[in-house]
């Protein structure tokens, strides 16, 4: 069959983007190079939606990412993403920062953004605490909040499986070509697909999506981004967003107070060479807590209970590339970096009408289903819901994960709902994100995997590929039986 | 076990429920029967009672709580055996996920669901667990095949899959080095065990059977400074570290592995505490306790790996029945004297349970040493006692009686406990 | 005549944390003298470990139709050194079947020792599991049960 678009990349963009497609009468395919949908930068982010004053009015970034702020609202009602609107502040440490401050003010009022204020030191401490004595002003913009990115960019694909589109996952794309009307053949190892429209939201990888399309007119270069989980000892520690005045290249090292309650500081940004090297550094983590000590003194190296890297796709164009090409059919929303995770939904928004521009018929469904089913969280429930709920069905009342308290009936209903890898299971229900990092639940995550897929344990992988966790024993046979 | 009876039903009050079916748990259970506690409860989260044990199969257990050298599923059954012999309930595949103040538990488990029960007495015995890789922040990448060596201990000998092929292992603590040698007999090569201590943190007879019988080589002051792979683990990157413990990279090496096993040490588990208020004590991690190990919240006992991490199973066994036993005096109306001496950690002393003692009974105080003192020792309690040992490491934990008669003068006051050199006190 | 070399073995002693380091010499065999002790203990280790050194051994054996696939197992006593790689060789070529009592022997004389291999704990029979088939993968087969 031939597809009406066929969407590269499963990261949250190309998620977002097959969200809103499928809204329409349309068949939509969604090709994903890894295992699960939002395994590439999606899930390595520091979770943040942005306030919507940071980037510049000039830049297709500043009006997209204030538009994606105010699209996080309903969404996160509607899929039921873990969301909260803490607010965030930009702090000065240095007097000639307030000026920046005040340029970050009068860019956000310009565009709407409400509730912006600059704080004086004491409204400052009054509000935080624990902030350093050093910090001599903040802007304070409620609007910002933060997001499970990687809960974020399943839901989104789930909402938009249920509604049609078909999720391909290890579909890595290895060539494309357009005929004479403009159908493109999308090649991946597995399959050959066929569709009148390309969306290259291939991330890290847009710019070799591109090139195979014949319009490679940019670079991606991977900008790394190391983050440090905190342990929920210091939960509480500051309770908004803390970000450094902003530079140039980035907006610095943050202190994120996570939805799940716990702290999470980082990410650097070192530019690099390998599109696959997402390792953490002995420097990353030097930097990370050297920064963040000097806006919350109390942080410490020692509360680190997990820490991962991710790259952000920084294109060489400085902006993100979001638009037709000169290949009829081949669009783009390339180089989404930060604020990618904010503007994807007015990125998803703005790529349907750029199909609609170049000649997708758009016909709205009438069975469009925007919400999904939220699954009970068993940990979130008072004592007498979980009364209930395990009465009506006792493997919610079996224990998966001791330090979440992660039940049974979550585990497989997130493998219902397609997650097959550990990391999978990880981000859609927390087992293995806590204290003991896995160390209880692993194995009982694999047993679930095997049952509810019918394999054995010894082909659950962490992450698919050749991420493989246990090898069978290989026992000489004998026929000697004692009992 | 086939003498396991699981409850079907959840009673709405116990005199005695114990969290944690380990070796704590179990002891404790027993010496809240002793003490006259009628109904005793142990609630417990694996589908059989015994905690770790079940998965220590190597022997060097039970030598001072049995009298006899055996291997830990043997000392987890002869444990579920007394306790069930004294008629205590194991409540089995069921988590605590809660307890309040007034000592409401609130249970999950298939056979019961979610319900709660109250008791006079709580005794807290979930034990430890592993630190891992976050907690020593390794750099590198997020490959398969990074896990503790209590994982792999229980994939292979509980479940019967093996962690991978070639195994590099950091850490030299006890787990560690019988995980090597476990992995060496099932055939996986075992490349080395890498300690960034200058001293090895496991017992010497586990070097020498565990590391020595196999030629596996233990390389000290060195540690993993990298982990290398996408997918799966392809090697790791050690280099030696300088008397800072900073690693030196430009003297490091790779490791071909696909797997890294980590021994670094273990933690109390004491969410269940936290939640319900518990103060902590930072030397232990653990729960502030008395010498009936009574936490802050009265009527809520601490036992085991929960109050602080024991070298020896039999350990925990002796200090949960003493636990056990109180939660049973409590539970039954009956009781001692309160404590009137705070317990101080001294020179070289990493900490002390109990937090406090009183001067009218033996006690025994458990403690550790924060350096190694490979020489004659003397722990002292205060100026008034001192017990003469061979050598004091981190890694064993010493005790020390304390006698009515030597505490008199400390009433209502501290009494430290330090670990000095002999020869310093002798000359 | 000539008068047979001292051979010097070191040992590290596991009696206690000191971790002395122990020396014997031996001629042709025969120990003439032993040093580096700091108590009998170690000067008993000593000789031991010379003359016949022997270990526990522990290990699981495949068990059939019981509620976990593998049964840990041990040597009644310490067994000799040399041979424990054999030992536990044979053992993994060895399937038991389930119900299993707690110091049941599963292998007597082993290698013609005069040592048993004996189970370190009880397992039931799981009446979930099918005792023909669990031979292959048995938790596979427990979990496809479900």
């Amino acid at each position: 069959m031939r597809y009406d678009v066929a969407i590269i990349g499963g990261g949250v963009v190309g998620c977002a983007i097959a969200r809103e497609l499928s809204r329409y009468h349309l068949d939509v395919v969604l090709l994903e190079r890894d295992a699960e949908v939002g395994f590439g930068t999606s899930k390595a982010n520091s979770g943040i939606i942005h306030a919507g004053a940071h980037a510049k009015e000039s830049t297709r970034m500043g009006p997209l990412e204030w538009a994606g702020n105010q699209r996080w609202g309903p969404l996160v009602e509607q899929l039921g993403i873990g969301f909260r609107r803490v607010g965030e502040l930009v702090v000065a440490v240095e007097p000639e920062q307030i000026h920046t401050l005040e340029e970050l003010l009068a860019q956000g009022l310009a565009r709407g953004v409400p509730g912006l204020e600059l704080w004086e030191p004491e409204r400052i401490r009054q509000a935080e605490p624990n902030i350093s004595e050093d910090i001599l002003a903040a802007l304070w913009a409620p609007t910002a909040g933060v997001i499970n990115p990687y809960e974020a960019t399943l839901l989104l694909a789930e909402s938009a499986a249920r509604n049609g589109v078909e999720v391909h996952t290890d579909r890595e794309v290895l060539a494309l070509d357009s005929d004479a009307d403009a159908t493109w053949t999308v090649k991946t190892a597995a399959q050959t697909y066929t569709a009148r429209f390309v969306v290259n939201a291939a991330g890290l990888r847009s710019d070799h999506i591109a090139e195979l399309a014949g319009v490679g007119d940019f670079k991606i270069n991977p900008r790394k981004g190391e983050e440090y989980l905190l342990d929920k000892r210091v939960a509480g520690l500051v309770s908004r967003i803390i970000f450094p005045c902003p530079t140039p290249k980035t907006k610095g090292i943050l202190v994120i107070p996570t939805v799940d309650g716990t702290i999470m500081v980082g990410p650097t940004a070192e530019d690099i060479d390998s599109k696959d090297d997402t390792a953490t550094s002995e420097e990353g983590a030097d930097k990370v807590f050297r920064s963040v000590q000097r806006l919350v003194p109390g942080i410490s190296r020692k509360d680190v209970i997990a820490s991962f890297a991710g790259l952000r796709a920084e294109p060489t164009t400085g902006d993100f590339i979001i638009g037709p090409t000169a290949r009829k059919g081949f669009i783009n929303a390339a180089g989404i970096k930060s604020p990618g995770l904010t503007s994807s939904p007015a990125i998803a928004a703005e790529i349907v009408d750029v199909l609609a521009d170049e000649g997708l018929g758009l016909r709205l469904r009438d069975d469009f289903e925007p919400t999904l089913p939220h699954p009970a969280r068993f940990a979130t429930l008072s004592l007498h819901q979980k009364i209930q709920l395990a009465a009506a069905d006792p493997t919610y009342a079996r224990l998966v994960c001791r330090c979440e308290h992660i039940t049974e009936a979550e585990v497989t209903d997130a493998i219902r709902r397609g997650s097959h890898t550990l990391d999978g299971v990880k981000f859609r229900t927390r087992a293995g994100m806590g204290r003991c990092q896995g160390g209880f639940c692993t194995w009982r995550v694999m047993e679930l995997l095997a049952r509810e897929q019918g394999i054995p344990v010894t082909e659950v992988t962490k992450r698919g590929g050749n991420s493989w966790v246990v090898r069978p024993r290989q026992d000489p046979v004998s026929e000697e039986v004692a009992s | 076990m086939t003498m396991t009876t699981q409850p079907r039903h959840l009673a709405s009050y116990y005199d005695v429920l114990v969290v944690g079916g380990g070796p704590a748990g179990l002891a404790a259970a027993l010496g809240a029967r002793e003490t006259g506690a009628e109904r005793v409860l142990v609630v417990d989260r694996e589908l059989e009672a015994g905690g770790i044990l079940l998965q220590c199969i190597h022997s060097g257990f039970g030598l001072r709580y049995f009298r006899e050298e055996i291997t830990g599923p043997e000392y987890a059954e002869r444990s579920l055996e007394q306790a069930l012999e004294s008629h205590v309930d194991v409540l089995s595949d069921a988590f605590v996920f809660d307890v309040t103040e007034d000592r409401t538990v609130a249970i999950m488990s298939p056979t019961v669901g979610v319900a709660t029960t109250t008791a006079a007495s709580v005794v807290l015995a979930m034990g430890a667990r592993e630190r891992t890789r976050g907690a020593i922040a390794i750099p590198g990448t997020r490959p398969a095949g990074v896990l503790t060596a209590g994982l792999a201990q229980k994939l292979v000998n509980l479940h019967g899959y093996l962690p991978g092929r070639r195994v590099a292992i950091l850490g030299s603590g006890d787990i560690g080095l019988i995980m090597a040698r476990r992995l060496t007999l099932e055939g996986i090569d075992v490349v080395g065990v890498f300690e960034l201590m200058p001293h090895a943190n496991g017992l010497s007879r586990n070097i020498v059977q565990c590391l020595d019988d196999f030629d596996i080589p233990l390389h000290l002051s060195t540690t993993v400074v990298d982990i290398v792979g996408h997918d799966r683990v392809e090697k790791v990157t050690v280099a030696p570290v300088d008397a800072h413990l900073t690693p030196q990279l430009d003297r490091s090496w790779d490791v071909a592995c696909d797997t890294l096993l980590l021994s670094v040490g273990l933690i109390p588990e004491n969410e269940l505490s936290r939640q319900l208020g518990v103060r902590m004590d930072p030397l232990t991690n653990g729960p502030v306790v008395t010498s009936e190990m009574e936490t802050s919240v009265p009527g809520v006992f601490a036992a085991g790996n929960v109050a602080h991490i024991n070298d020896l199973a039999d350990w925990v066994s002796e200090e949960a029945l003493i636990a056990g036993r109180a939660a049973g005096r409590r539970a039954t109306g009956q009781r001692v004297p309160a404590d009137n001496i705070r317990v101080l950690p001294g020179r070289n002393v990493a900490s002390v349970v109990p937090h406090s003692i009183s001067t009218d009974r033996v006690h025994t105080l458990y403690l550790r040493v924060k350096e190694p003192m490979l020489e004659d020792s003397l722990i002292r309690l205060g100026d008034v006692h001192e017990r003469k040992v061979r050598a004091l490491v981190p890694a064993e934990m010493a005790s020390i009686k304390a006698a009515p008669r030597l505490l008199e003068d400390f009433h209502g006051d501290a009494l430290r406990i330090d670990a000095v050199p002999a020869q310093e006190v002798t000359t | 005549m000539t008068t047979a070399p001292v051979e010097t073995t070191t040992y590290l002693c596991t009696g206690c944390p000191l971790g002395c380091r122990l020396e014997v010499d031996a001629v042709e065999g025969d120990i003439v003298e032993i040093r580096g002790f700091d108590c009998r203990k170690g000067e008993r280790y000593a000789r031991q470990e010379h003359l016949d050194p022997r270990r526990p051994v522990s290990t699981t054996v495949t068990i059939e139709a019981g509620t976990l696939p593998r049964l840990p197992v041990r040597t009644a006593e310490a067994f000799p050194k040399d041979e424990v790689m054999r030992l536990v060789r044979q053992l993994q070529a060895m399937r038991v079947v389930a119900p299993v009592a707690r110091g049941q022997v599963v292998l007597d004389d082993a290698l013609g020792s005069g040592i048993d291999v004996i189970a370190t704990r009880s397992m039931a029979a799981d009446p979930e599991a099918d005792a023909g088939d669990a031979g292959g993968d048995p938790q596979r087969a427990r979990s496809s049960a479900v």
